[in-house]
């Protein structure tokens, strides 16, 4: 085998994103296929996919989708959710074995709901009380990792090609109106199956191509509210953050982006009045949150997508729109191969998020 | 003329035609397209992957469609031209030749671009370009037109940052947002116009076959370096 620098690999992470805003639910087909074209930019350590609108015929119960490297981390974590949650059903995830995935941990798939006895006491709502016991699993309970827990939707992860991760999934038998994908190309942290994108809490998901300078300063102030940064990826904690910024502080996804790549104070010096105001009171409010360093990300959530990148744009993104479809990628190509012929293709500005959600027809869905 | 499928043949059936008259269609994202060619025309169909062009070093490249990132990074000589858009960061450290891109270019468009001598790089944009352009420029001439964008910012923020030789010439009379103080804005006068601007417009207006009319219409402005202060201050906005 050739050593690093006797072979040059040349890559960079890779997402992709497919959002039907008429709610119309797609196979994870297409996906597969535009991050497919991608396969260079990965090295083979890590691929993943998030769909949304795939579990209709349980949609008011928590999904947990729940790595486990022992049956007995399967049994504590069961006894744990057991005591908790009303368990509606559970499964393995169905899988099919490819060549080029190995190393498979125990992949279960639990449907729930919070014993509302319990939930009463608790004096939580019932994502706050799912994503605390979530967060429990993954910091307590070892071998354990609890990889997605939102509701009418699932996190597909794995090490290896996200095509490889795509046919082990079998992710062509899933329909869903909101897919991401994430092909992996890991810099400083170790290529493992629960260290894969997307991350995800509740239903929120992030997939990320870049890398987080910020990211230390960020886990401290996240880990202050109740979080846990334990994945090994810097990833992790923009899915926290994000999570803290709209569920506990309650901003907009638009505001969010304002937080996480703020403008430039020289940016926001030219801005009018009450823009200034409101700009520089996010970036002051919540500094501790700036993400600085290159990144290009997909967020993922209930009913909606938003794209991002750094405020240098120091990664790629490119977006599209075909009719109520509309697609993000890191490069041109990956949506061309699914969409040859969009209404519209165009570059996002760094720090300009693109955010799309459900029309009146999708959410009726 | 040859006509290659890239899907159905490949890189390497590309690679062993490159110096001739080529046609290449059904591009779906594959890398290197042209790098470091010397002679030979090439017609690129569909849309090319990243670093298209790279190390060119004479000959054509033509795109239909749109590039992606890094085309025509460190080119040498030759033609690329472009009838859709382009992604980040084109032409990179641009040695010499043309870059013509009748559509939009990305962010950090012509980042250190350079002169040396007789080979002098030249880039043409007929849309407008993303943040960060001709940023520490070396050298060369960077022309960006805004047609149809008349009205709009046409560079985005920082444009010429640390830029410390080289003229880029906008087709707006709107300064720049944020420009750097310590950069020259001046107007073009119509001297400059028909010397300098006429020639290269001309030609890149026949490359995509458009009247050069439209793209001269208008006044320019010019932004460069203070000279005066090249020495004390080498890198100028940073």
């Amino acid at each position: 085998m050739k050593k690093e620098g006797e072979v040059r690999i040349s890559s960079g992470c890779a997402i992709s994103g497919i959002f039907c805003r008429d709610g119309k639910r797609i196979s994870g087909e297409a996906i597969k296929k535009s991050i497919a074209v991608m396969h260079n930019r990965s090295n083979g350590l890590g691929g993943g996919f998030a769909a949304y609108g795939i579990y209709p015929q349980y949609k008011d119960y928590f999904a947990l989708h729940i790595f486990y490297d022992s049956q007995n981390a399967r049994e504590d974590t069961e006894r744990f959710l057991d005591k908790r949650f009303d368990i509606i059903n559970l499964s393995k995830i169905p899988v099919r074995q490819t060549q080029n995935i190995s190393d498979a941990p125990l992949i279960w798939r639990y449907f729930i709901t919070p014993l509302p006895h319990l939930l009463q006491d608790s004096q939580l709502d019932e994502n706050e009380y799912t994503a605390k016991a979530t967060i429990r699993i993954n910091n307590s309970i070892e071998g354990a990792y609890v990889v997605s827990c939102g509701k009418n939707m699932g996190v597909f992860k794995a090490v290896g090609y996200p095509e490889d991760v795509a046919d082990f999934y079998r992710i062509e038998d899933y329909e869903g109106y909101s897919w991401t994908a994430h092909g992996r190309y890991p810099t400083n942290t170790p290529g493992w199956w629960a260290g894969s994108h997307p991350f995800s809490l509740l239903d929120l998901t992030v997939v990320h191509n870049g890398e987080i300078s910020s990211y230390d300063a960020n886990r401290r102030a996240v880990e202050m509210y109740g979080y846990s940064c334990n994945l090994l990826t810097d990833t992790e904690v923009i899915t926290y953050i994000l999570d803290y910024l709209t569920r506990k502080q309650g901003l907009s996804m638009k505001e969010c982006s304002e937080v996480i790549a703020a403008p430039f104070w020289t940016t926001i010096s030219i801005k009018s009045e009450e823009e200034k105001n409101r700009l520089s009171y996010l970036r002051k409010m919540f500094s501790s949150f700036l993400i600085t360093g290159p990144f290009s990300i997909l967020v993922g959530f209930n009913g909606g997508m938003m794209a991002l990148n750094d405020r240098l744009k120091l990664r790629s993104l490119v977006a599209a729109e075909k009719g109520e479809t509309v697609y993000f990628s890191s490069e041109e190509a990956a949506i061309r191969v699914i969409e040859d012929n969009p209404d519209r293709i165009w570059a996002p500005r760094g720090g300009e998020a693109v955010i799309v959600g459900l029309n009146e027809r999708g959410k009726r869905i | 003329m040859k006509v290659i499928d890239i899907r159905k043949e490949g890189m390497d059936e590309v690679r062993k035609h490159e110096n001739e008259n080529l046609t290449i269609t059904g591009c779906l994202g594959e890398r290197y397209i042209g790098c470091g060619m010397r002679n030979g025309t090439i017609h690129v169909e569909g849309t090319p992957g990243n670093a298209l062009g790279s190390y060119l070093d004479g000959g054509t490249i033509f795109v239909d469609g749109n590039a992606q990132d890094a085309a025509a990074d460190t080119m040498n000589a030759g033609l690329l031209a472009i009838k859709g858009s382009a992604g980040d960061a084109l032409a990179y450290g641009m040695r010499g030749g043309r870059v013509y891109v009748l559509g939009d270019t990305g962010y950090r468009t012509g980042v250190h671009m350079k002169a040396y001598k007789d080979n002098k790089s030249i880039l043409v944009i007929g849309g407008r370009t993303g943040s960060f352009l001709g940023e520490y420029l070396a050298g060369g001439i960077i022309i960006v037109l805004g047609l149809g964008d008349e009205k709009k910012d046409i560079t985005g923020y920082f444009c010429g940052n640390g830029m410390y030789a080289g003229t880029i010439y906008l087709r707006t009379d709107k300064v720049p947002l944020n420009l750097s103080e310590k950069l020259i804005k001046r107007n073009v006068e119509e001297d400059e116009k028909d010397r300098i601007l006429r020639p290269i417009i001309s030609d890149f207006a026949a490359a995509f076959s458009i009247p050069a009319k439209r793209c001269l219409e208008g006044s320019f402005i010019a932004i460069e370096a203070d000279k005066s202060k090249s020495y004390s201050q080498l890198y100028a906005a940073v």
